[in-house]
């Protein structure tokens, strides 16, 4: 099978030949950014904090030598904040990478499979009824319970999904995104009869929710979301093979050798479970599920082997860099970093709407 | 109980901070004089009433911050902006470095409150009732806190007299006014106030009666309620950007199907005042209470 697909992928690959070498690099570099972000954002915030104090905050459990706010601020506060930020930033670029790929879709994104509709359904029912009707339920998960229902929200919704794009053991994936905008559009009706119930500070809650903000980072947050995202983004790039056949279309897929139906039922698993999990933690952070797997085809092309932890990497040095402008550009208050992601992302996805054009404009 | 200290966490990192804390508030319970001296000398308010408070009580040198939501007296909005008081950042709020922090609940969001009431700064919770006795309670808790009980005590007395003067003057007038609040008007869908909310209550203290009983809280009404509930008044607060300019409101509501059916509109009763004034239930709540009932018996201002 390898073979043969190899071989087809390298007719596949433009005239300018072999990208390997290219990717690699790519890859390297794209490492070394991530390591660097990481760093300089643990040493940058609306407080400012000296190198060496988070070297000490890093290596040494003894107060004596930072104060005691310092250390809550670089380990409890911004440490958590990075961590989350890269794997939410991971797992959304890298599942837009596996669902544009499964969807022979370029602008199909991870909530493509219903999982933000679903979370963002389950965030609201317990924004606005976990004082009231939710409430047994809400004190069983304390502060939690809104990241808990929004994972919840957006597996249930995945499940009902695929069941109804399911027949006879093979899904079709336009039935699946059809049933997506139906699915979709029942969780808006079920979401706003919410926000009419919903007083003024559930509301203002709920804006700030759809926004999208990773303030919220703790430790907890970030044992609770780790088992299920980490081991996904370790899992994502033994998908490659199959993603690059599945871009041929699925026949052809099948006769190289991919059994089509079990990789379509992994693919949305995994994507659903990573992407409620990032939602969970993060709310609604948009585009970066789009433009991240979109800037890289254009830079290494569209091999998965190379796409999927390359978009891992990117991804996560976007929330970074995202989050950083969040926490900056208003301090000692905070953007909201889905504003951050859609002003910078929004602008780009016209871009490559119109370069799409101009490409297409025989 | 609305004062905790929150150490649970890491007794050893905090017990060390709570044993000055509480060795402080022995001290100023002992030494009212010097406490202000000794007290917190960094506090971050939070919440609109809050700052207004410490201001009255002419301790605002000690304020390093506010939120968005604390924009009175004018010259707090020279203080760093922590954000919003529903959605801080821990690391911002820490910025300030307040070594006490008030804020009026309904505060969040929980997880970052967590994180900040864990590191060992004081957090006192600031009840967020919209009534008399809760502006009472907030200048005890905040006088308490800031160690200038003899000021809390004098506040105290003087927005309780300003209360009781602006409540006298309206005992002469005859039939209460129906008012409608009127919160948001967004694309012709109108949020009104009904039962348990600041605007429902200071509509009262003013000697109104608010005219929506149906629920509680703020939400949106149908058209037909509201030429159902036919207000001789409509009371907003002063725009803010795009509604800034009241002129362009007023037009709105006068070719709105519903609204222009009421008697408000019709005489031309739309009354607006600064939100933080009229549903603040801080210091200024006398004052709140005289404009409205002077607005609401049609006395210019």
């Amino acid at each position: 099978m390898s073979t043969s697909l190899d071989a087809t992928m390298n007719r596949l690959r433009e005239p300018e030949g072999d990208r390997t070498a290219l990717a690699r690099r790519m890859m390297v570099c794209l490492l070394l950014i991530l390591l660097v972000t990481a760093v300089l954002s643990l040493g940058s915030g609306a407080t400012d904090t000296s190198a060496s104090s988070v070297a000490w905050a890093l290596v040494s459990g003894q107060d004596h030598l930072i104060s005691a706010v310092e250390r809550v601020i670089i380990m409890d506060i911004r440490m958590p904040r990075i961590l989350l930020g890269m794997m939410v930033g991971a797992c959304l670029a890298v599942s837009g990478a596996v669902m544009q790929g499964l969807f022979r879709n370029p602008l199909a994104d991870p909530g493509i499979v219903g999982v933000s509709a679903g979370a963002s359904l389950g965030a609201v029912s317990f924004i606005v009824l976990g004082t009231g009707v939710l409430a047994p339920v809400a004190a069983l998960f304390g502060i939690y319970h809104v990241p808990f229902a929004a994972f919840l929200g957006g597996l249930m919704f995945t499940f009902a999904l695929y069941r109804i794009s399911t027949r006879s053991g093979s899904t079709s994936v336009a039935t699946m995104l059809l049933a997506g905008i139906a699915l979709g559009a029942l969780a808006n009706a079920f979401t706003g009869m919410l926000i009419f119930r919903a007083d003024d500070e559930q509301l203002r809650d709920l804006t700030f929710w759809g926004l999208g903000s990773i303030a919220g980072a703790t430790w907890p947050k970030v044992f609770a979301v780790a088992p299920i995202i980490v081991p996904i983004l370790i899992l994502a790039p033994f998908m490659a093979r199959g993603l690059n056949a599945m871009t041929l279309g699925e026949a052809t897929a099948h006769h190289l050798g991919v059994n089509v139906q079990i990789f379509k039922r992994l693919a949305i698993v995994l994507v659903a479970a990573a992407t409620g999990a990032a939602v969970a933690v993060s709310g609604g952070i948009g585009f970066v599920g789009i433009v991240v797997p979109h800037l890289l085809r254009l830079m290494i092309g569209p091999d998965h082997r190379f796409l999927l932890p390359a978009c891992g990497l990117l991804g996560a040095i976007m929330l970074l860099l995202a989050d950083a402008i969040a926490r900056q550009i208003v301090a000692p208050a905070e953007l909201p970093i889905g504003i951050v992601t859609a002003a910078i992302g929004a602008p780009f996805f016209l871009w490559i709407l119109l370069r799409r054009r101009g490409l297409m404009d025989i | 109980m609305p004062i905790q200290l929150i150490g649970r966490d890491n007794p050893s990192r905090n017990t060390m901070a709570s044993f000055l804390v509480f060795a402080v508030t022995c001290l100023s319970a002992l030494t009212s004089a010097t406490a202000a001296e000794q007290g917190p000398q960094r506090v971050l308010a939070i919440g609109g009433a809050v700052t207004e408070i410490v201001y009255a009580l002419g301790e605002q040198d000690r304020l390093v911050g506010r939120d968005s939501t604390s924009t009175f007296p004018p010259e707090a909005n020279g203080l760093p902006d922590v954000g919003y008081i529903r959605a801080l950042s821990p690391e911002g709020v820490l910025s300030v470095k307040p070594d006490l922090i008030l804020a009026r609940e309904n505060n969040g969001p929980p997880e970052a409150v967590e994180v900040l009431k864990s590191t060992g700064v004081r957090w006192v919770d600031v009840p967020d009732e919209f009534t008399l006795s809760g502006i009472d309670e907030n200048i005890t808790i905040i006088a308490a806190e800031l160690g200038v009980v003899d000021k809390g005590e004098a506040l105290k007395k003087k927005v309780a007299a300003d209360i009781a003067r602006s409540r006298a003057r309206q005992a002469a007038q005859g039939e209460a006014p129906r008012v409608m609040f009127v919160l948001a008007l967004t694309d012709d869908k109108i949020r009104t106030s009904g039962r348990n909310t600041a605007a429902d209550n200071i509509i009262a203290l003013a000697g109104g009666e608010n005219v929506i009983t149906a629920f509680d809280g703020y939400k949106e009404i149908s058209n037909e309620a509201v030429i159902d509930a036919a207000p001789d008044i409509i009371l907003m607060m002063n725009g803010r950007g795009e509604s800034a300019d009241h002129e362009a409101v007023n037009a709105l509501i006068e070719a709105h199907p519903a609204l222009s059916t009421t008697p408000a509109v019709r005489n031309g009763r739309i009354i607006r005042m600064d939100g933080l004034l009229m549903l603040g239930f801080g210091p200024r709540t006398g004052e709140a209470i005289a404009q409205l009932s002077d607005a609401l018996a049609g006395h210019e201002h």
